[in-house]
C-alpha cells in the first residue's frame, strides 16, 4: 500500500514536471512573441516586400492597381549595367571609409582631451554636442553655403590664411564634391563617437594610469597599454554603429550636392531614390536597396568576426 | 559565452536590417485594387474635402490660403488644406494612390500630372462640366491623358531673363535679345567676383528646367536629345559658364539661389520665373527689368517651358467628388484667376484673362508674351518625360563641369533615355 502510494506519488511527480517545463517554455515564448511580431511587422514584411518588389516592373500605375509582372532578375541586370553604378559602389565605400576613419580618430582624440579635468572642459564637451543635435537638413544647407565657389566662408578663409591660390571648386568639381560631402559628414559624426568613447574612458580605473605612470611609462604608453586596450569592446560599438548609420546616409548628400555634379557624388541611396523617383523604375530602386542590404550585411559579419576575435583574446 | 554571441550576432543583424528597412518603405505599402466607389449619381455634394498642394514658401502659402477661403465662401464646400514640400508631393501622391488615401483634390506641377493620370487614379474633369474653352493649349495639352483632360491651371508661370537695371546702364549694356548679345552682355558684366549672369543646373528637374528654353528656341526636340541643334544649344549653356559670364555654382544653385545672388548684386541678370518677382518689389533699392529668354537669331520667339500646377480630382466617391468639382470650378473662375495670378505672380491660363491682367500688370507682359509661346514639357513624350528629363539634367552638368563634351554627354543621355 505505502509501496503503491509512493509509486503513484512518484509517478505523479515526473508526470508534473514535463508539465511544469511545458508551460515554461510556453511563458518564454510569450515573453518573446512582442518583439518576434514587432520584427516581422515592421523589419520582415518591408523586406521581403522589397525583394518580391525588385523582381517585379513595379510602375507608378503598379501603386493603384496592385499589379506589377514578374520581370525575374531583369531589374538586377538593369542595374549593373547602369553606367552610374559603378561610380555609386565606389562612393559608397569611400564615403563610408573617409567618414568613419575620421570621424573615429579626431572622436577620440577630442575624447582624450576632453577626459583630462580642466576649467570648463565640461561646458566645451556638451558644446561639441551640438553638430549632433542640429537637424541634418539644416547642417547640410549650412555647409553647402559655406562651401559656395566665389562667396563661401571656407574659400574666404583659405583665401585669408593664404593656403590655396584660387577659389576651390568645392562642389563644382567632380573631384572636389565627394570629399566635401565626406567633410560634412565628419562634422556632424564627430560627437557621437566623441560621447561614446568618452563614456568609454570615464569607465577605465585612474590606479591603472597612476600604476603606469609610477612604472615610468610615458602619455604616450599609457594611451598605447592602457587605454586601447581597455577602450576596445566600446571601439567596436562605435565603429559598428558608425558604419550602419554611414552607409546609409542619404540627407546630407541630397541637400548638399544632390548626387552632382555630374554624378560625382552619388552612392547607392541616392541612386536608389533616383531610380524610385526621378525615373520611376520602382524595381530598379529597390534591387539597388537590396544590394545595399547585401553590403551592409557584408560589412557587419566582418565587424563580427573581429569582434569574437577579440573577444577570445579577452578570454584567454 | 556562446549564447551572448549569439545574441549579440542576432541584435546586430536586427540592426542592419532595421536601418535599410528605411530605404525600403516603398516596399511597405501594400496595393490592393479596389473598385472605385460609386454611389448614386444624384448623390448631394460632401460639406468638406481634402485639398493637398506644394504652395509651402512663406507668401505663395498665405495667397494660396486667400484663394481657398474665397472658394469654400461661394461654394460652401469646407477645404482641409495640406501643404508640403514640392519634393514629397509625388512620393506622397503614389502612396495615397496605393493606400486609397488621396486628397480629394490635388495641386501637382504639371509634368507630372499624365504619370498620375496614367494609374487610374483620376478622373476626367469633363465629369463635372468644367471646360477647357479658352485656356492656352500649352496647359491644356499638359493636363491631357489619352484625350481627356484630368488637370486645369488656375495660372501657369515661364522663365524669361531679369536684369538689373542700374547694372546694365552702369557698364552701358543693354538688355540682350539674341544669345550672341547674352554672352557678351554676360562677359561684360563680370568682374571682380560678380557675375553678368545667373541661372540655375542643379541636377534635378529644375536644371532641365532651365536649359529647355535654349533647347527649343534652337529648334530641338525632346525625343532626340542628341541632335545637332541640342549639342548647339548645351555648348552654348556650358560656354556662358566657362568663359566667366556665369559662375560654375550655377551647379549647385536651386532658383531660390539663383534670385539671392540676384537680390544681392552678385549676379547682373538671371533666368528666372515670375513667381520672384513679388520678392523683387520687396527690394526698394532694387530696379530691375524683364525680358524674354534671348533667342539664338535676332527676331526668333522664345520657346520656353510652361510651368505652374494644375488641379485634379482622384477617384475618392461621388458626393466628395462633386464637392471637389464646385470647388475646382471656383478656383479656375475669372475672379480667382486673376487675385491668384495678381498674388504669387502667376500668368492667368486664359488667353484673354492674361491679356486683361497684362495690362493691369505692365512689368508681367514679357511673361505673357511668351506663355503664348509656350510649350508643355510632357506635350510630346507624356510619361515617357520625367526619365528623359533625368537624362538631360545629368548630362547638362557633364558638360558644365568640363567632365565631359557637350556632344558625348547628349549621347550618353539619349542612351539613357531610351534604355
Amino acid at each position: 500500500m505505502t509501496l503503491t502510494q509512493e509509486a503513484t506519488a512518484g509517478r505523479a511527480e515526473t508526470r508534473a514536471r514535463p508539465g511544469r517545463r511545458r508551460s515554461q517554455r510556453l511563458a518564454a515564448l510569450a515573453f518573446l512573441l512582442p518583439a518576434l511580431a514587432y520584427i516581422v511587422v515592421f523589419f520582415g514584411y518591408p523586406l521581403v516586400g522589397n525583394l518580391v518588389m525588385s523582381t517585379q516592373n513595379y510602375t507608378v500605375r503598379s501603386f493603384y492597381t496592385g499589379q506589377a509582372p514578374f520581370v525575374g532578375l531583369d531589374n538586377y541586370a538593369a542595374v549593373f549595367r547602369n553606367p552610374v553604378f559603378g561610380t555609386a559602389v565606389t562612393n559608397t565605400i569611400l564615403f563610408t571609409a573617409g567618414s568613419i576613419f575620421f570621424q573615429f580618430t579626431i572622436g577620440l582624440a577630442l575624447a582624450v582631451f576632453f577626459n583630462g579635468r580642466f576649467l570648463g572642459s565640461a561646458t566645451l564637451r556638451s558644446l561639441l554636442l551640438l553638430p549632433w543635435l542640429l537637424p541634418l537638413v539644416v547642417s547640410g544647407a549650412v555647409w553647402r553655403w559655406m562651401f559656395d565657389q566665389d562667396h563661401g566662408i571656407i574659400n574666404a578663409a583659405l583665401r585669408a590664411l593664404h593656403l590655396a591660390s584660387g577659389p576651390t571648386p568645392w562642389l563644382t568639381s567632380t573631384s572636389w564634391a565627394l570629399p566635401a560631402v565626406i567633410l560634412t559628414n565628419i562634422w556632424i559624426g564627430v560627437p557621437f563617437n566623441l560621447v561614446i568613447l568618452h563614456g568609454g574612458l570615464r569607465a577605465i580605473p585612474d590606479v591603472l594610469y597612476e600604476a603606469a605612470e609610477l612604472d615610468g611609462a610615458n602619455a604616450w604608453q599609457r594611451f598605447q597599454h592602457v587605454t586601447w586596450p581597455l577602450l576596445r569592446p566600446v571601439t567596436g560599438i562605435v565603429l559598428m554603429l558608425g558604419l550602419v548609420y554611414t552607409i546609409k546616409v542619404f540627407d546630407v548628400i541630397m541637400v548638399v550636392t544632390g548626387g552632382g555634379p555630374a554624378d560625382a557624388t552619388q552612392t547607392l541611396t541616392t541612386l536608389s531614390y533616383g531610380l524610385s523617383f526621378h525615373d520611376f523604375a520602382f524595381g530598379q530602386g529597390a534591387a539597388v536597396g537590396n544590394i545595399l542590404i547585401v553590403l551592409a550585411t557584408c560589412f557587419g559579419l566582418v565587424y563580427l568576426r573581429s569582434a569574437r576575435a577579440s573577444l577570445s583574446e579577452v578570454a584567454s | 559565452m556562446s549564447t551572448a554571441r549569439r545574441n549579440r550576432r542576432a541584435r546586430t543583424t536586427v540592426t542592419g536590417i532595421g536601418v535599410t528597412a528605411a530605404l525600403v518603405f516603398a516596399a511597405a505599402c501594400s496595393p490592393s485594387p479596389q473598385a472605385p466607389a460609386s454611389g448614386g449619381s444624384d448623390a448631394a455634394p460632401a460639406a468638406s474635402i481634402t485639398e493637398l498642394d506644394y504652395y509651402a514658401d512663406e507668401q505663395g502659402t498665405v495667397a494660396w490660403q486667400k484663394i481657398l477661403d474665397t472658394c469654400t465662401q461661394q461654394t460652401g464646400v469646407k477645404i482641409e488644406r495640406q501643404s508640403i514640400p514640392t519634393a514629397q508631393m509625388l512620393p506622397k501622391i503614389l502612396q495615397g494612390a496605393s493606400s486609397k488615401t488621396l486628397p480629394q483634390l490635388v495641386f501637382t506641377d504639371n509634368p507630372t500630372l499624365q504619370q498620375i493620370a496614367s494609374t487610374g487614379a483620376l478622373t476626367p474633369l469633363s465629369d463635372y462640366g468644367i471646360s477647357t474653352d479658352g485656356y492656352y493649349p500649352g496647359i491644356i495639352k499638359a493636363g491631357t491623358y489619352q484625350d481627356k483632360v484630368y488637370g486645369l491651371a488656375p495660372g501657369v508661370n515661364g522663365l524669361a531673363l531679369i536684369y538689373n537695371k542700374d547694372l546694365l546702364a552702369a557698364a552701358g549694356v543693354e538688355p540682350p535679345k539674341t544669345w550672341d548679345e547674352l554672352k557678351a552682355a554676360a562677359t561684360k558684366l563680370s568682374k571682380d567676383g560678380k557675375y553678368g549672369l545667373s541661372f540655375s543646373a542643379i541636377p534635378s528637374e529644375e536644371g532641365t528646367w532651365q536649359f529647355l528654353p535654349f533647347f527649343w528656341s534652337n529648334g530641338a526636340d525632346l525625343s532626340k536629345v542628341d541632335s545637332a541643334q541640342s549639342v548647339q544649344a548645351l555648348r552654348y549653356v556650358s560656354d556662358l559658364v566657362s568663359s566667366g559670364g556665369a559662375s560654375k555654382s550655377v551647379l549647385n544653385w536651386s532658383q531660390n539661389d539663383v534670385a539671392d545672388q540676384f537680390v544681392s548684386g552678385n549676379a547682373a541678370m538671371m533666368i528666372n520665373g515670375s513667381w520672384n518677382l513679388a520678392r523683387l518689389d520687396e527690394e526698394k533699392s532694387l530696379h530691375y527689368g524683364v525680358v524674354p529668354v534671348p533667342t539664338p537669331q535676332a527676331g526668333g520667339k522664345p520657346a520656353v517651358a510652361l510651368g505652374g500646377e494644375v488641379g485634379a480630382i482622384p477617384v475618392s466617391g461621388d458626393a466628395t467628388q462633386k464637392a471637389a468639382g464646385k470647388v475646382l470650378s471656383c478656383i479656375l473662375s475669372e475672379p480667382t484667376m486673376l487675385d491668384w495670378s495678381k498674388a504669387h505672380a502667376y500668368i492667368p491660363s486664359k488667353v484673354d484673362v492674361a491679356a486683361k491682367f497684362g495690362q493691369q500688370n505692365p512689368e508681367m507682359q514679357a511673361f505673357i508674351d511668351e506663355v503664348a509661346t509656350a510649350k508643355s514639357r510632357t506635350a510630346d513624350l507624356g510619361e515617357k518625360y520625367p526619365k528623359v528629363s533625368a537624362a538631360l539634367a545629368t548630362a547638362i552638368q557633364s558638360a558644365i563641369t568640363g567632365q565631359k563634351p557637350a556632344d558625348q554627354a547628349l549621347r550618353q543621355a539619349q542612351q539613357a533615355a531610351g534604355s
